[in-house]
């Protein structure tokens, strides 16, 4: 079950995320589409991880070492520059699989082909936001390059394999290459130029290696769960 | 006849026709004529009822991060951005009178509006999700539902569609504290705590008592209002006995009683004093509830001077498309009653 608590992570953990915007986000329509975006990645997190066990016991009682999750959707929520450069990679990515995945036959077509529908939005959304801050005022381009190039290194991740996870990995890299380097440079933008798979970071989350940041997150994701053993909620 | 008499004639035609339309329970609309006293009047109301959902965010968002379980989680989101999307609605009504929401915000952010009274107070545990569901939407719908039928048709309207809302956000709030009151001893507990730190700031919520209430007379003639401050809470109280019964929780009020004359139940005293502090400023939470407003706001700045910038670009360069509006009507005076009716 690797495949669905990989995906089912990502889902909840790029969520929990998003949901730390609320209440701070720079306009009200932004709080209402990153809350919006939240829930369906909670939504899509439930009905992976249920496929992989019991969502809670999931979520709420696995250390940080067992989390299959990218370490791109761990990253803080940085300003919203770089908020939108991480939701920009992952759903790109997450679209594209999806995408694939609803195409074939398996454990993951149903949910994949209503979760597709959802990611198109939240791309669209992220497109839509690159451009605006790529191609707004300088300060707004020099964040947005600036989110860009601080997550590139994390996107490597991204295309290696997963245990139980039926895609063609090539053409997910190539079309997810082609699709986001024309957002960048079409929000006049440059394309970084990092290495995208660093040899620490390729990989590692799904292996179960996160970085610092993330360990803090679960302590506060999993705290009040944590203090009643055995409560419903 | 001279111009003056007949200007004055005019007006008092306009007076006439704005009258006989309240009293005839129709709706007045965005391109009628209204007294500038009611136009004003409607602002304030509507924006703070507006900046209240906005400012309501924070206490529950408090405990996104937190919740205890998955669905509890998406609930609880659910929730808030419903909250967002409240607020965008009545923005959008009090700009039909002339007011623009950056003005509002503007507002909000310097002290100049309010919103109500119950943001004011901290959520310490989770339990107080459940208790803001129950008491607190419990309340804002018992002052809201009234409002669906106010003399103002873009805020009766929008008040159809958040008071929808509501009663749904109030059932879960309500279906939490069930689970926590029925749970482990310590989960009960954590409700009977939150219960007890939340019922008396809900009752403050109807505003004050309608002897001290300055706005109350006439917003009831405008339609603004249906019922009394007393009327509203008097209801409320009616209602959550009841409530609080089958959830197995109690109500910290040693003089709530049944009064069989009366047909409804007795209740003690509120601590007015206190209410007058948190209006003033001084309740636990006002100053931290305003600076993280401002600075979402201030730290959003550059984000939507990019927007504003790259819609200029995309319209060909035809200069800020936005702020232009001229404020109508006149400022808002800081008075504790300009946050009756509003949650």
């Amino acid at each position: 079950m690797t495949a669905a608590l990989a995906l089912g992570d990502d889902a909840l953990v790029l969520s929990h995320r998003l949901g730390e915007w609320a209440g701070h986000a720079p306009v009200l329509e932004e709080e209402v589409a990153l809350a919006n975006i939240a829930l369906d990645l909670l939504g899509q997190a439930r009905t992976l991880l249920s496929l992989a066990g019991d969502e809670d016991e999931l979520a709420y009682l696995r250390e940080e070492r067992a989390f299959r999750n990218l370490q791109l959707v761990e990253q803080p929520n940085g300003d919203f520059a770089h908020t939108i450069a991480r939701q920009l990679y992952f759903s790109t990515y997450q679209r594209l699989l999806y995408g694939q995945l609803a195409a074939r036959e398996g454990e993951f077509a149903a949910l994949a082909a209503k979760a597709v529908k959802e990611v198109a939005y939240h791309q669209d959304h992220a497109e839509q936001w690159t451009l605006r801050l790529g191609d707004g005022t300088a300060e707004s381009r020099e964040r947005m390059q600036r989110a860009c190039d601080a997550l590139w290194r994390f996107t490597g991740e991204m295309f290696q394999p997963v245990e139980g996870l039926d895609v063609d990995r090539e053409s997910l890299r190539s079309a997810w290459l082609e699709s986001v380097t024309a957002v960048i440079k079409r929000a006049t933008l440059d394309v970084p130029d990092t290495a995208d798979s660093g040899a620490w970071s390729a990989g590692a989350g799904r292996q179960g290696l996160h970085t610092e940041a993330f360990g803090r997150m679960l302590a506060e994701m999993q705290h009040l769960h944590r203090s009643h053993p055995g409560a419903s909620w | 006849m001279t111009a003056v008499t007949a200007g004055t004639a005019a007006a008092s035609t306009r007076q006439a026709r704005f009258d006989a339309a309240v009293a005839a329970d129709e709706r007045i609309e965005p391109r009628d004529w209204m007294p500038d006293d009611y136009r004003a009047s409607l602002i304030r109301q509507m924006a703070q009822h507006a900046h209240s959902e906005i400012i309501g965010m924070q206490p529950e968002a408090n405990w996104i991060t937190r919740a205890p379980s998955l669905r509890r989680k998406a609930i609880l989101m659910a929730k808030v951005q419903d909250e967002a999307g409240h607020g965008l609605y009545l923005y959008s009504a009090t700009e039909t009178l002339g007011a623009s929401r950056d003005e509002l915000l503007d507002k909000l952010h310097s002290g100049r509006q309010k919103y109500s009274s119950i943001f004011n107070y901290p959520t310490l545990t989770w339990a107080d999700v459940g208790a803001i569901g129950w008491l607190v939407d419990g309340a804002a719908i018992t002052n809201q539902v009234p409002l669906c039928r106010c003399s103002y048709g873009p805020y009766a309207r929008a008040m159809v569609r958040v008071c929808k809302e509501e009663s749904f956000h109030q059932r879960q709030g309500y279906e939490l504290l069930l689970a926590l009151s029925r749970g482990t001893p310590a989960q009960h507990e954590m409700a009977q705590d939150a219960v007890d730190r939340w019922w008396w700031p809900s009752l403050m919520m109807f505003g004050p008592p309608d002897d001290a209430s300055a706005h109350s007379a006439q917003s009831m003639a405008w339609k603004i209002k249906r019922h009394s401050n007393d009327e509203l809470r008097q209801r409320f109280v009616d209602i959550c006995v009841p409530q609080a019964e089958a959830l197995g929780l109690t109500l910290p009020d040693p003089d709530l009683r049944w009064n069989e004359e009366r047909g409804h139940h007795d209740f003690g005293a509120i601590d007015w004093d206190e209410f007058r502090q948190v209006l003033k400023g001084n309740g636990p939470c006002n100053e931290q509830r305003i600076r993280q407003r401002r600075r979402a706001h201030e730290e959003g700045s550059w984000v939507r001077e990019a927007a504003a910038a790259y819609a200029a670009k995309a319209s060909g360069a035809s200069g800020a498309p936005h702020g232009t509006t001229e404020p109508h009507g006149s400022g808002t005076e800081s008075d504790e009653a300009q946050v009756e009716a509003t949650a």
